[in-house]
């Protein structure tokens, strides 16, 4: 790359904001052009499902920095604008209206889309995605006291959105075709913990359910299942998860598996063109370079920093183990590490005390952990995943021992 | 309405005006005090928020939670009057609040 004077990142989410934020605080005095189709400044999302549903935060408080910030520090942020076309030859990018703006750096932080549900009835008044600020402004008027809620999908967003509406007073049914909820993110047991404890808050589930039609005229007022029986709804919220937003890339012919792929600078296979967030993949330094494309906050703060600092020429960014947290009701899960291919699973404190850690190991090594109200217990094997450091797992588990300790005896 | 100044550990100072509801650590990421990463936004989840309040103030900032306290058990450098700045939230009682800010959050 020659000597970088504009940079544009397309994508205002929590990725491209950091982007943005980053390079500057790194020093970088040239052109940045931030381009976002939603209406508003970079916000974080993982309120969305949490605070923001529940009306405690409003939208100023969910802003990764404040509007006037953009300007302040010469970043031009483009919202409600749609970057629609890459010219790599030319090094140009098109937006909405015609408009080509050039670039020397060009950064995909395009992030990922909900699924819609493949069911007829999926355009019916009532029946919510849920990615946006927006989409949950939509939902909100009718998600009072009373309603009855049907979630398609019980991953962590699914979950949160039943929590939620169970303190807020609705009637709640989640729908999951597999045979358990959270079936991709974490292991049986720690699955069932979850389920019990919805189940105890009054939220029923249809595990193994097969949504067949969404029932209504206008309005959604039902979901009909494959096996002939109906559930009444006045709101469905579907959580069947993201695919990421690649078309842009695909068009300009950058290489893409499950998400635009880069190596560990974040670097795609076009030099000038970099990718982070939700829509990109990348080999993961703690998990034997496999290339992974990670849905996180974590992630996504990293990839901005990955790519703030190679364009600015500074040293490697220290890569953390990935992290992930979720708030159902009183209960803060914190996760580290990948826990994909785990061998067994150990834990240190008992579910029925609604406090507990899993920590998963692959052979000897400590590859995650989910941490229920245990953050000392989160950290701890955080830094011993960074640090590729392990203990036994009869040891991980000796509650006579402070986590600190077993941290610091670790090898 | 609180005046919080944040000092650097190079020792440079930040003044901010922080409205009443927000957190210690919200007024600075807005403003983009260096030194207070809050990758996590607020959730107590990434421990990257860490502060040292002076201790004139430790009264009035009360104590750490249970949360908060194992998670810090955790942060470097960790002194008495350490905190995370997400957990402190900004009223009147806390005008002409300091803090300080630790060298790394990592
Ligand atoms: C409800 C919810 C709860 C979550 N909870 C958590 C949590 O508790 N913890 C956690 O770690 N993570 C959580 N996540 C995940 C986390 O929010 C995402 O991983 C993160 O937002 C990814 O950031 P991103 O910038 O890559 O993508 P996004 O935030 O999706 O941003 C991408 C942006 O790019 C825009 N865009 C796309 N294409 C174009 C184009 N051609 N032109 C212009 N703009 C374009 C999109 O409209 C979008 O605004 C949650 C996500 C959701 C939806």
């Amino acid at each position: 790359m020659g000597e970088i004077k504009r940079v544009i990142i397309i994508g205002a989410g929590q990725a491209g904001g950091e982007t943005a934020q980053r390079l500057r605080q790194a020093g970088f005095t040239g052109d940045i052009t931030l381009i976002g189709e939603e209406p508003c400044p970079p916000y974080q999302r993982p309120p969305l499902s949490k605070a923001y549903l529940a009306g405690k935060v409003d939208m100023d408080r969910l802003l990764l920095r404040p509007a006037n910030v953009y300007s302040e520090e010469r970043i031009a942020l483009l919202t409600s604008v749609k970057a629609v076309w890459i010219d790599r030859a030319g090094k140009k990018v098109r937006i909405e209206g015609g408009r080509e703006l050039p670039y020397d750096a060009l950064v995909l932080a395009t992030g990922a889309r909900p699924r819609k549900l493949p069911l007829v009835g999926a355009d019916l008044e009532g029946v919510h995605l849920f990615r946006t600020a927006a989409d949950i402004d939509a939902i909100r008027p009718r998600f009072v006291a009373g309603a009855k809620l049907i979630v398609i999908g019980a991953g962590y967003i699914g979950l949160e959105v039943a929590a939620v509406a169970r303190q807020t007073g609705l009637d709640v049914t989640v729908i999951e075709t597999a045979v358990r909820p959270l079936a991709r993110v974490t292991s049986p047991e720690v699955a069932g913990f979850f389920l019990d404890e919805h189940t105890r808050q009054g939220v029923r589930f249809l595990l193994g359910g097969q949504p067949a039609v969404i029932k209504g005229k206008e309005r959604v007022t039902g979901v009909g299942l494959a096996d002939g029986g109906e559930l009444p709804a006045d709101i469905v919220v579907a959580g069947i998860g993201v695919t990421p937003e690649t078309t842009l890339a695909q068009h300009c012919g950058l290489t893409i598996e499950n998400g635009i792929v880069t190596d560990a600078q974040c670097r795609t296979s076009d030099p000038n063109i970099f990718a982070i967030g939700d829509c990109a993949a990348r080999p993961m330094a703690h998990f034997d370079q496999r290339v992974c494309r990670l849905e996180s906050v974590h992630n996504a703060v990293e990839g901005a920093k990955i790519v703030a600092g190679v364009l600015t020429g500074q040293s490697a960014h220290n890569v953390e183990a990935p992290w992930f947290w979720s708030d159902q009701y009183d209960l803060k899960l914190q996760i580290a590490g990948l826990f994909q291919g785990y061998d067994h699973v150990v834990f240190r404190g008992v579910m029925a005390d609604r406090s507990f850690a899993a920590f998963y190991y692959k052979g000897e090594k400590l590859i995650a952990v989910d941490a229920v109200n245990r953050p000392g217990e989160y950290l701890g094997a955080k830094m011993l995943i960074q640090s590729g450091r392990t203990l036994p797992p009869d040891v991980i588990t000796d509650e006579t021992r402070p986590m600190k300790e077993l941290v610091a005896s670790a090898r | 309405m609180a005046k919080i100044t944040y000092i650097e550990h190079t020792g440079k100072e930040h003044v901010i005006e922080a409205p009443n509801g927000q957190t210690v650590m919200e007024a600075a990421v807005k403003h983009a005090v260096p030194g207070i990463d809050a990758d996590c936004g607020g959730a107590c989840a990434c421990a990257t928020c860490h502060v040292y309040v002076d201790p004139e103030w430790l009264a009035k900032t009360g104590e750490a939670g249970s949360m908060e306290q194992s998670m810090l058990d955790f942060a470097n450098d960790v002194e008495d009057n350490s905190r995370l700045s997400c957990q402190i939230k900004v009223s009147d009682a806390l005008d002409g609040l300091v803090v300080r800010l630790p060298k790394s959050q990592h």
